[in-house]
């Protein structure tokens, strides 16, 4: 898989990454593979096949647990991401979740914001409205909420909430977004936006997206994941797992066979 | 048919209880009564307690004052000795060993009774206030309000380290999916989502403190003057009550019910005001 693409090309390179929550119970096991730059990469699998645990060692979220373990080495830019400092990591590499999650106290403006406040950093008046227009619309969210910016609690809907935590992500200008099932929350119109907006996005950013929705997987990415009781089953183009799978358990996964 | 009759009890007991709630007030109001009739709102303005018949009395000013001022005292004392604890249960070393020691501890402290305390206060702290020459003999507003703090604590404490646990756990990944520090994220996530629920847990143990009686009054020194320094010695409302109630009668005893009348209602409105600010959270 992937001979044909040299080392620039590379965003991440995961070696012998495995992660346990308790005591020699492996999630995800011994797992190897690259991530390439401004492609999407999905990760598929049935449920509890270890899925979110892979993707959040990515960004080092397992440390908020002192009790999960991981072992093996993510290398970015020829850095292992382990070896640096953790508040950099996440600021390079950003998360949205499976759960909208826009910070409540905060307006649309702030929380586009939220990763400059939250790290203290400050900026001018005109280069925050500078960011957060041009993230909003990135993520076309602009004109549905231009006039709303600054009013705190406005109600928007799980997909507007959903594309303002993509916002609140991009505005950091991280080179990897990863993302949990940022729509299997949503309603299909609503994921059809996400789903454009990703694609749009690539072209800045590499990306990392957790689905349960193969059709999703096909529509969005070239590489797909297929995981299965933690381990990287097959990873290959797109295109090649769902017409021509290596592994069985693949086939009977995208053949609706169990998951 | 069984239901029914459940349903019926259910009835019966909340029926009881609100007519024993009623009760109460409907005797205080009536016992109260005679006090309001003869000085009327100038019972609660007046700094005049005197019992001597010759030029008989009765203002509750210093009594409201000394219960005011001790537990706003006991709360501001308590506030920063307590945020740090619930800080540390509630989040920095939530679900660990270590946080459960100290939440037990501190739980416990809520279980001593207010009598044990009141002897602590007496022979231990007393005469280091004394050593300290803050006062002659050790009693007084600033001694009762040390006490204050210590039994409150553990009010305080519990209920703002639930609040800080209720903070979603998503909204914390998310700042610290965005870089964040430890101490960034209870700046900025966790302070700004718990702070009505801190704050009503403070007004809570404050509502608390206004009520305490038993070691309040062994060492606020029973003075019925409002007080002029926090050395002196004073009277709260529930003091003066425990103090003067077994030998009053008359227009006195009357005084004495129209405070703890007074109390009840100081210490309703109090928390009301905690209650509904955590009513306000649930939505
Ligand atoms: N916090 C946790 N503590 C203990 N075990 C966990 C925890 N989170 C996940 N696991 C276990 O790790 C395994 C992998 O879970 P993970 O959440 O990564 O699966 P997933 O592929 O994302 O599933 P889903 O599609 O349902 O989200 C599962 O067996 C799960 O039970
Ligand atoms: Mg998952």
């Amino acid at each position: 898989m992937g001979n044909t693409i040299n080392n620039n090309n590379i965003a991440l390179h995961i070696e012998d990454l495995s992660i346990a929550y308790t005591k020699d119970k492996y999630a995800v096991k011994g797992i190897n593979a690259d991530i390439y730059k401004n492609t999407i990469t999905a990760i598929m699998g049935p449920s509890g096949c270890g899925k979110s645990t892979l993707l959040r060692a990515i960004n080092r979220m397992h440390e908020l647990y002192p009790e999960i373990k991981v072992t093996g080495n993510i290398l970015m830019k020829d850095q292992n991401i382990f070896k640096i400092n953790a508040m950099e990591v996440r600021q390079k590499i950003g998360m949205v979740f499976q759960r909208p999650n826009p910070f409540p106290s905060m307006s649309i403006y702030e929380n586009v914001l939220a990763g400059y406040s939250l790290n203290g950093i400050k900026l001018k008046k005109e280069e925050k409205d500078r960011i957060v227009q041009e993230v909003l619309e990135d993520v076309g969210l602009w004109e549905e909420v231009k006039d709303t910016l600054h009013k705190k609690r406005t109600a928007l809907s799980g997909g507007q909430q959903q594309r303002l935590c993509i916002a609140r992500s991009i505005a950091m200008k991280p080179d990897i977004l990863l993302l949990d099932e940022p729509t299997s929350a949503l309603d299909p119109i609503s994921t059809s936006k996400i789903e454009e907006l990703l694609m749009k996005l690539k072209d800045k950013f590499t990306i990392v997206i957790v689905t349960h929705n193969m059709s999703q997987a096909a529509r969005i990415s070239e590489y797909s994941m297929f995981m299965y009781l933690g381990d990287l089953i097959e990873y290959d183009l797109t295109k090649k797992m769902f017409t021509n799978p290596n592994d069985k358990r693949t086939e009977q996964y995208l053949t609706g066979k169990f998951g | 048919m069984k239901d029914r009759l459940f349903k019926i009890s259910l009835i019966a007991t909340c029926a009881l209880v609100l007519l024993i709630m009623g009760g109460i007030i409907y005797t205080l109001a009536k016992g109260a009564l005679p006090t309001f009739e003869e000085y009327g709102l100038g019972f609660i303005t007046s700094s005049d307690w005197n019992p001597n018949p010759n030029n008989e009395h009765y203002g509750a000013l210093p009594f409201i004052a000394g219960t005011l001022i001790t537990s706003t005292l006991a709360l501001l004392l308590c506030i920063p000795l307590s945020f740090p604890i619930a800080i540390f249960t509630g989040y920095y070393f939530k679900g660990t060993k270590v946080a459960s020691i100290i939440s037990d501890i501190v739980d416990m402290l809520a279980g001593v009774p207010s009598i044990v305390y009141g002897l602590w206060g007496f022979y231990t702290l007393r005469p280091i206030i004394v050593d300290l020459g803050l006062s002659q003999q050790g009693f007084g507003i600033f001694t009762a309000s040390i006490i204050l703090t210590i039994m409150i604590i553990p009010y305080a404490t519990s209920l703002s380290s639930e609040f800080i646990k209720m903070v979603p756990n998503d909204l914390k990944e998310a700042a610290f999916a965005m870089g964040s520090t430890k101490l960034e994220v209870i700046q900025k996530v966790i302070f700004p989502s718990a702070s009505s629920g801190i704050i009503a847990s403070y007004i809570l143990a404050m509502g608390r403190a206004l009520g305490e009686t038993m070691a309040v009054t062994m060492l606020i020194g029973n003075v019925n003057l409002i007080p002029t320094s926090l050395f002196s010695s004073g009277n709260t409302m529930a003091s003066v009550i425990a103090n003067q109630f077994g030998e009053a009668d008359g227009i006195k005893l009357s005084s004495l019910i129209a405070i703890g009348l007074l109390l009840f209602f100081i210490t309703v409105v109090i928390n009301t005001i905690g209650r509904l600010i955590m009513k306000k959270l649930k939505v």
